[in-house]
């Protein structure tokens, strides 16, 4: 990795810094924290199903169980925020290969690896929702008291701030995956696993490391979610909603690209928000034009933004 | 584990087969458009909900009962799904299994969320008169709307097993099924044949819709509630095989019901994903064929 | 029982059934160190089952595979690369939407952990191959001939010491068959062993020192190209029953 293969992201990270200097509502920053959040999610599905190829329909699992793990962890065993943060998106990763192990040993891919972790999602969720550690369906709160020893901030801008570090953090580390032998073999194995198996790439251990790393980046969302928020239920951390919407902004921003998930986060939601102020607020409206999206960009090639911008300048 | 007197037991072995064959027709359509068109469609879920509104709207707007609503639902879903076929689906894929699981989600997000912005999240139900009435099998009690859904489940199953195997355009389902190049040089014309397997489907949600309506409720995520069970039954059943379907089906909603009955209803759910991943896990080639 | 051969590769018995059909039967036959082998055949005759087995994508029925003395019957084809086996595929697998100069360097990847290295083993081999000038386009912007050469420079790029290649010439016409055949004879001459499946029998006679033919899953002949293309049973599997006599009687 050279410093020109990190300029980009280093602009990006010192212009968003810049935004809690002139927007200083709540509602706006929650907005934004909210929007990073999801970056930060799909970021994680990005490195498996835009890099891997993989196109997993339950990340859920994976934010579901390091926001759950870091809550727990705090109320039920007292322990400090930021070591339950930690603990919470190993915890995140160690599902995802072993989610990983079993499905990928079995050779499942495609619509099938979609509909297995689809039901590990959804297995996940059914047991938060009944067992007693998780506080069932009643959920669980996470004691407010705003210390920053606490992982608990006065202010928005500050958790503004860390979300945007942790978004940041993995533009780097995916960055770093594309300039990386394990990147290589992971496109390989995308683009031809046989062909990738000849060249001596183990394909099933090449997943096995982008689905817990994946699933680390998306834990590390789950987490900061459940700090931000302090509060979770089955429904909110192990939710088909964030399997969607991780999925959603790299389809939509370009998968396999290393600023895709972000400027797709960015766009569905700076347009949802945009409909809201256009007509009000009507429940699921923003979800609608987000499928009327996704089909439109597969439907219509080049399928994302980049391509998009791509063919329009290719056109001047 | 609680023990139950054997009328209860046998009273939630027979519950659960009258749901097992509505579940069957669930997955009967996905399971014909899989074996015809070899596509999983992530969207049938979110169509099941779409003809449960369809079939409360007929009920509350123009007062049909959701069993007279079978007769114009089903060829309006026949026809919408082969609308969708045709104009979002095929277009769409490009002959790409990644592109087919991305349309299929869009048009479930889409469908799912009409649904909500027009009809908010509320539970809805009707009420029909014999909602309530009993069917006495010995000392059981059997719910007349299951009853009712049981019996047509199958013969909407021998309906179609007459059509696949009686009609032309049955014939040439099954031909396209099994060997889509030979058919089309001789001439079935294949993109119908695709579209009206969909439309099919279709239709056998909107059948099931207005047979679960007397006896269960619609909101906008009603649908994702049975599209699993509807996955699990279709693994089981052997991708594509219709009696295979019914059979998962009936297996199927018996396991829930007494999982329901041991374990609580939250819990009871749980026993379906599990057996649903266990067998993609350990026996995706043979049901379903996932490594070619 | 049969001694372990002391030759760099060498298969035993191997047979392959495919449910009822007996795709490779009790084939037997060696590869020396050094050498451009030959295996041909009617098509049909289960050649790239045979080179399936001996790759690690496909598990033979019963039979041996022994690589430089080891036993490596059934090891997966990743392994295999690592020991020192490549192979190319006869249908073209380049990596679509990487470039040639990226294709080529996943194949490095496999002896070099850093990407400078990789770029620069991707570099040498693309040269060995005649791509120099192709390496920053898309691979599947390439014509037949020069995906068969990316295909050619991915598996050479894992530095293996045996390379199979499974019909790398077909699909081009005489003058590519021209250009490639003398890359072929330089890997060999800079110390890798290949064995290759062929079906222009020019290219075969001109680059293999040895042949094996192999027809209806049997091998039923092996030696020279010279003494091959003479041999009565080769001839009759490749024109039918009785051309042997038809031909001599012509002659």
């Amino acid at each position: 990795m050279t410093a020109k293969d990190l300029l980009p992201i280093a602009l990006f990270a010192a212009v968003a810094a810049l935004l809690p200097l002139f927007v200083t509502q709540n509602t706006w920053l929650n907005f934004a924290v909210f929007t990073l959040i999801i970056c930060l999610a799909a970021q994680g599905w990005n490195i498996l199903g835009g890099y891997g190829g993989q196109y997993s329909f339950g990340h859920a699992a994976f934010f579901g169980t390091a926001a759950y793990a870091t809550a727990i962890l705090q109320m039920r065993y007292g322990m400090n925020a930021y070591p339950a943060f930690a603990v919470g998106v190993a915890a995140a990763s160690a599902v995802g290969a072993v989610i990983g192990f079993l499905s990928f040993r079995s050779g499942l891919r495609g619509s099938y690896f979609a509909l297995v972790t689809l039901a590990f999602a959804e297995v996940f969720r059914v047991l938060a929702n009944a067992s007693e550690v998780t506080g069932g369906a009643a959920g669980i709160l996470i004691k407010l008291d705003v210390r920053p020893a606490n992982f608990q901030f006065d202010s928005r801008a500050s958790f503004y701030w860390i979300a945007l570090g942790l978004v940041t953090a993995a533009l780097v580390v995916t960055r770093a995956l594309e300039r990386s032998r394990l990147g290589a073999q992971l496109v390989a194995v995308r683009e031809n696993e046989n062909a990738a198996l000849a060249l001596g790439v183990d394909a099933l251990r090449v997943k096995l490391s982008a689905i817990a790393l994946s699933a680390a980046i998306t834990g590390a969302a789950g987490a900061l979610y459940a700090q931000y928020f302090l509060y979770l239920d089955a429904n909110i951390a192990y939710g088909t909603w964030i399997s969607v919407e991780a999925l959603l902004a790299p389809i939509i921003g370009g998968a396999g690209t290393v600023f895709g998930p972000v400027l797709g986060g960015v766009v569905l939601h700076g347009l949802s928000e945009f409909t809201k102020t256009l007509v009000g607020r009507i429940p699921g409206l923003d979800l609608v034009i987000f499928g009327v999206l996704l089909i439109l960009v597969v439907r219509f090639p080049p399928r994302e933004i980049p391509g998009l911008i791509r063919m329009w300048r290719a056109r001047r | 584990m609680r023990s139950y007197p054997p009328e209860i037991i046998g009273e939630a072995v027979l519950n659960g087969l009258l749901t097992g064959a509505i579940y069957g027709l669930v997955a009967l359509g996905l399971t014909l458009v899989y074996g015809v068109l070899h596509i999983i469609n992530f969207a049938h879920g979110a169509l099941l909900t779409l003809a449960m509104y369809a079939a409360f709207v007929a009920w509350k707007v123009f007062g049909l009962d959701p069993y007279v609503a079978i007769l114009p639902l089903v060829p309006l879903f026949f026809a919408l799904g082969y609308g969708v076929q045709r104009l979002v689906i095929m277009p769409a894929s490009k002959g790409e299994d990644s592109n087919i699981l991305l349309v299929t989600l869009g048009l479930s997000i889409v469908i799912e969320n009409v649904m909500l912005a027009i009809f908010r999240s509320d539970t809805l139900s009707v009420q029909v008169p014999y909602a309530m009435e009993v069917v006495e099998l010995g000392p059981m009690l059997l719910g007349f709307p299951r009853v009712v859904g049981f019996g047509v489940a199958f013969l909407v199953a021998a309906v179609l097993f007459v059509i696949l195997t009686m009609t032309d355009t049955g014939r040439a389902i099954r031909a396209v099924a099994k060997e889509r190049t030979g058919a089309a040089l001789v001439g079935i014309d294949v993109k119908h044949i695709y579209a009206v397997t969909f439309g099919i489907g279709t239709a056998c949600l909107a059948v099931a819709a207005c047979l679960l309506l007397p006896f269960f409720y619609v909101n906008p995520r009603v649908g994702n509630a049975f599209v699993l069970v509807a996955f699990t039954i279709v693994v089981l059943g052997g991708m594509g095989s219709v009696p295979g379907a019914l059979l998962g089906g009936l297996f199927i909603g018996v396991m829930e019901s007494l999982s329901g009955l041991y374990f609580g209803e939250s819990l009871g759910q749980i026993g379906i994903f599990l057996i649903f991943i266990l067998v993609l896990l350990f026996r995706p080639t043979g049901l379903f064929g996932a490594k070619a | 029982m049969i001694e372990p051969d002391p030759a760099f590769l060498s298969v035993h018995s191997v047979s392959k059934r495919f449910g009822g059909l007996l795709a490779v039967s009790e084939a037997s036959f060696t590869v020396k160190e050094g050498s451009i082998t030959g295996l041909i055949g009617p098509n049909g005759a289960g050649k790239t089952t045979l080179f399936a087995i001996v790759s690690g994508f496909e598990k033979p029925t019963s039979g041996r595979v022994l690589w430089r003395g080891e036993e490596i019957t059934g090891r997966p084809p990743h392994r295999l690369a690592q020991d020192g086996i490549a192979r190319t595929f006869q249908i073209v697998q380049p990596f679509a939407g990487l470039s040639v100069r990226e294709n080529i360097a996943v194949g490095a990847f496999l002896r070099h952990r850093r990407r400078a290295d990789a770029l620069a083993v991707a570099e040498q081999v693309a040269e060995r191959v005649g791509l120099s000038a192709e390496l920053d386009k898309p691979a599947a912007a390439l014509t037949v001939a020069g995906r068969k050469r990316v295909e050619l420079a991915k598996a050479l790029a894992t530095q293996p010491k045996l390379l199979l290649l499974d019909e790398v010439l077909a699909g081009l016409n005489p003058s590519e068959v021209r250009d490639i055949v003398p890359v072929v004879r330089a890997i060999r001459d800079g110390g890798i062993t290949v064995f290759m499946i062929e079906h222009v029998m020019q290219a075969v006679m001109n680059l293999c020192e040895a042949v094996h033919v192999l027809a209806q899953g049997r091998i039923i002949a092996g030696g020279t190209p010279a003494e091959v293309v003479r041999d009565p049973a080769v001839i009759e599997a490749y024109l039918g029953h009785g051309a042997a006599t038809r031909l001599a009687s012509h002659a």
